[in-house]
C-alpha cells in the first residue's frame, strides 16, 4: 500500500508527529522549571535591595555585605568547612577500607558486615540522629569540645558531630569506592603479585591508583553530604554549635531577610563547585580497564 | 631434574573437583602445550603452578624446589594473563620495568633490560605509551615483556592468543615457537585450540574433567590417541559403532551392522570379545573410489555432500545402516574421474594401521 492512496493519514502522521514532540519538549521544560524556578528565585532575591524577601526594590549585593560582617554566619561556615573536611578524611580511609575489605577478601560474617555498613544510607536520619544523641548522653562521651584556632578564630567543635558525620559518610565512601572495585579487572592484582609484588607493594602500586577515582568521588559526596546535613548535626551538637545551615535554621526564627537567600545562595555555589571538580577528577577516567578490552 | 614437575595434584572448590590426582613432568626449556575444553581444569593447572590457587592435595616442583604454599611473587614462574592484565595506568615502560623494581634491580639495569625486552618484541618507541593506546597485538606484546625481561625459569601462558584475530593469531603462533627457541625458556602454554598446539608444542597434555588423559608429541597425540576424547577432540575424527567379532595379534575384527565384512582396527584399551566398541580414523586416510581396494578396510556407501574448501575436498558419505564417514581428498592429486557428487555410489577405504578400536 503506497502513502500516495491514503494522502490524509500521512499528513495526519506528520501533525501526531509535530504534536508529540511539542508536547514532550513542554513536559521537559515544565519539569525543569518545577526544579529550578525556586532556586533561580532564591539566588535572583539574595540581590534584592529590600528587607522583603518577596518585593523586588532593585539590585544590591548588600545582603551579602551582611552576611559576611555577621560574625557568627562565618563561625558558622568554617564550623561547617572543618566538620565537613576533618569528617571527609576519616569517613574516607575508613569507607575505602571497608569497601577493598568487601570486595577483595572472603571471611565470617562478611554478609552481616555488608548489611549493616549500608544501613546509615537507609534508614532515616532522624532515627540515626536521635541513636547518636542518646549514644553519646549514655556513654559519658558526651559533647566535648575540639578547641582550635584558625584564621585568627577559635572553634569549638564537638568530637560528637565529627563523629556522627563519620558514622553515616563511611556507607557512602564504601558504596562508591565499592562500585569502583567491582568494575576493576581483579586479574591486574594477580599480575602484580605475579611480578614479584607483596600484597602491600600490590595495594600501593596497582589498587590505590586504580581506585583513586572511586576514592575522591567518594571523599566529594561525603563532603557535600556532611556540609549540607542539618538533622543530626542538629541532634548531636548540643548547645551552642553551628554548622551553616544549623544557623540559617536559627536566623529564620528570627524572620527571614534576604541574607539567608545570600548564605543559601553561597552554600549553593559551593555545591556546584564540588559537583564540577569531582567531574574534573573523573574526566576521562570512565573505565580505564574497558581500554584494555577486558 | 624437570622444569617443572606435579605430583598427584588434585584441587577442589567446594564440591567440584577442578584438577583430579594430576601428575606431570616438563623438561628444562620444553614448550609444552595443556590441551582441553573449557572447564577441562587446564587453567586451574596454570593457576596452581603460578601460585594463585593452592592445591587441596599433593606437591609441586619448580627447578626442584618443593613450592608448598608459596604465593604468586615468591615463585620464579611469570604469566602471561590470557586479556594480557597489563597496569592501564602505567606506561609500556612502566608495566615491563614493574616486576624488575619489585626484586630490586638497579635502575640503570632496569632502563637496558626494559629496552631489550622491548626490543625482542619489536616495540621499542612505544615505551611512553599507555596500554589503552595499543592495538590487541601490541598489547599482547607487552605482556610478554613484561613477563619475559625477569628472566624467569617457566613463563605460563594463559590462551595468550585467545583475543587476537585468526590472522594475526597465526603470525603470533610463529612468532612466539621462535622466540621460546631464542630465550630458552620452558613454556607451558594452555590453550583449548588443538590447531594451536599442533603447530607450536614439544609436547601435549589433553585434559579432560580434571584429569590428564594423555600426554606426548604432537604426532603422537594425532596419530596414536590413546582414548575416544583425544581422538575427538584433536582434529576431525571418523566414529563408527560395531561390535567385536574377533581379536588377534593387536588387531579388532568389528562388525558395522549392514556391511559385507568386519572392519580391521588397532585395540587400544582392554577391548574383549562381544563388546560394543567405536572404530576411529581420520578422514584423510580414507580413500574414495568406484570399487574396492584389495586391501585394507573396505565400506560401500553414498556420497550425501560434498564440501570444497580450496586445497582439498570433503566427502560426507552414508553407509548402509545410516552411519556417516567424512573423506577429504587433496585436490591436486585427483584425477578428474575420482571427483564424486551428493549421490554417487562410493565405496570407502582406509588402512588397518591407521584405525583404532575404543571400548567405551
Amino acid at each position: 500500500m503506497s502513502a500516495r492512496s491514503f494522502p490524509r493519514s500521512s499528513t495526519w502522521a506528520r501533525w501526531s508527529a509535530r504534536l508529540s514532540s511539542f508536547s514532550l519538549s513542554s513536559y521537559g521544560f515544565l519539569s525543569y522549571l518545577f526544579l529550578y524556578l525556586p532556586i533561580l528565585i532564591l539566588v535572583v532575591f539574595s540581590f534584592n535591595d529590600s528587607r522583603s524577601v518577596t518585593q523586588w526594590a532593585g539590585f544590591s549585593t548588600r545582603w551579602y555585605g551582611e552576611m559576611l560582617a555577621d560574625d557568627q554566619v562565618i563561625l558558622a561556615l568554617w564550623n561547617s568547612l572543618f566538620v565537613a573536611g576533618v569528617s571527609t578524611l576519616i569517613s574516607t580511609v575508613l569507607g575505602t577500607l571497608a569497601a577493598v575489605a568487601m570486595e577483595r577478601y572472603r571471611f565470617a560474617g562478611r554478609l552481616a558486615v555488608d548489611a549493616l555498613l549500608y544501613l546509615p544510607i537507609i534508614i532515616p536520619d532522624i532515627a540515626m540522629a536521635i541513636m547518636l544523641l542518646i549514644f553519646f548522653n549514655q556513654s559519658g562521651l558526651g559533647f566535648e569540645p575540639w578547641r582550635l584556632e584558625l584564621f585568627g578564630l577559635r572553634l569549638a567543635v564537638p568530637y560528637s558531630v565529627i563523629i556522627g558525620h563519620v558514622a553515616f559518610n563511611i556507607s557512602f565512601v564504601a558504596v562508591v569506592v565499592r562500585a569502583r572495585l567491582a568494575q576493576m579487572d581483579p586479574t591486574l592484582e594477580e599480575a602484580a603479585s605475579d611480578l614479584y609484588a607483596n600484597s602491600w607493594q600490590t595495594f600501593w602500586r596497582v589498587t590505590l591508583p586504580l581506585m583513586m577515582p572511586g576514592i575522591v568521588g567518594g571523599a566529594l559526596l561525603a563532603f557535600t553530604l556532611s556540609l549540607d546535613d542539618f538533622v543530626i548535626t542538629f541532634f548531636t551538637s548540643g548547645a551552642g554549635f553551628n554548622t551553616l545551615p544549623v544557623r540559617v535554621f536559627g536566623m529564620i526564627k528570627k524572620g527571614v531577610t534576604p541574607k539567608i537567600n545570600a548564605v543559601s545562595t553561597l552554600m549553593l555555589a559551593f555545591s556546584l563547585l564540588l559537583v564540577f571538580v569531582s567531574l574534573f577528577a573523573r574526566r576521562g577516567e570512565k573505565n580505564p580497564a574497558g581500554e584494555l578490552g577486558v | 631434574m624437570y622444569a617443572v614437575e606435579l605430583k598427584e595434584v588434585s584441587k577442589h572448590f567446594g564440591s567440584v573437583t577442578a584438577v583430579n590426582r594430576l601428575s606431570l613432568r616438563i623438561a628444562d626449556g620444553e614448550f609444552f602445550s595443556l590441551l582441553g575444553p573449557s572447564g577441562c581444569g587446564k587453567t586451574t593447572t596454570l593457576r596452581l603452578i603460578a601460585g594463585f590457587e593452592m592445591p587441596s592435595a599433593g606437591e609441586i616442583f619448580i627447578g626442584g624446589n618443593e613450592q608448598g604454599y608459596l604465593p604468586a611473587n615468591r615463585r620464579p614462574v611469570n604469566t602471561v594473563f590470557q586479556h594480557y592484565a597489563l597496569f592501564p595506568h602505567m606506561s609500556v615502560a612502566q608495566n615491563v620495568a614493574f616486576g624488575l623494581e619489585m626484586s630490586g634491580v638497579p635502575r640503570r639495569e632496569i632502563q637496558r633490560r626494559v629496552g631489550e625486552a622491548l626490543e625482542m618484541v619489536h616495540l621499542s618507541g612505544l615505551g611512553n605509551r599507555k596500554p589503552g593506546q595499543l592495538s590487541g597485538g601490541q598489547q599482547q606484546r607487552v605482556a610478554l615483556a613484561r613477563a619475559l625481561v625477569n628472566r624467569p625459569k617457566v613463563l605460563l601462558l594463559d590462551e595468550p592468543l585467545g583475543a587476537l584475530d585468526l590472522k594475526l593469531r597465526k603470525a603470533m603462533q610463529v612468532e612466539l615457537k621462535a622466540l621460546q627457541h631464542q630465550v630458552g625458556i620452558t613454556f607451558i602454554y594452555v590453550t583449548h585450540d588443538q590447531e594451536e598446539a599442533l603447530t607450536m608444542s614439544d609436547r601435549i597434555g589433553v585434559m579432560h574433567k580434571g584429569s590428564l588423559l594423555q600426554v606426548g608429541s604432537p604426532q603422537e597425540v594425532y596419530e596414536a590417541p590413546q582414548t575416544r576424547f583425544v581422538s575427538d577432540f584433536i582434529g576431525d575424527t571418523n566414529h563408527l559403532d560395531g561390535l567385536v567379532t574377533g581379536l588377534a595379534n593387536g588387531e579388532a575384527a568389528v562388525q558395522i551392522r549392514g556391511a559385507q565384512q568386519p572392519v580391521r582396527a588397532l585395540t587400544v584399551n582392554g577391548v574383549r570379545l562381544g563388546q560394543q566398541v567405536t572404530v576411529a580414523f581420520r578422514p584423510e586416510k580414507v580413500l574414495l573410489d568406484r570399487q574396492a581396494q584389495p586391501d585394507g578396510n573396505t565400506l560401500a556407501g553414498r556420497v550425501v555432500d560434498v564440501v570444497y574448501t580450496g586445497s582439498s575436498t570433503t566427502y560426507l558419505v552414508r553407509l548402509q545402516d545410516g552411519q556417516q564417514v567424512m573423506a577429504r581428498q587433496q585436490n591436486a592429486a585427483v584425477s578428474p574421474q575420482m571427483r564424486f557428487q551428493s549421490g554417487d555410489l562410493v565405496t570407502l577405504s582406509w588402512p588397518v594401521h591407521a584405525c583404532k578400536a575404543f571400548a567405551e
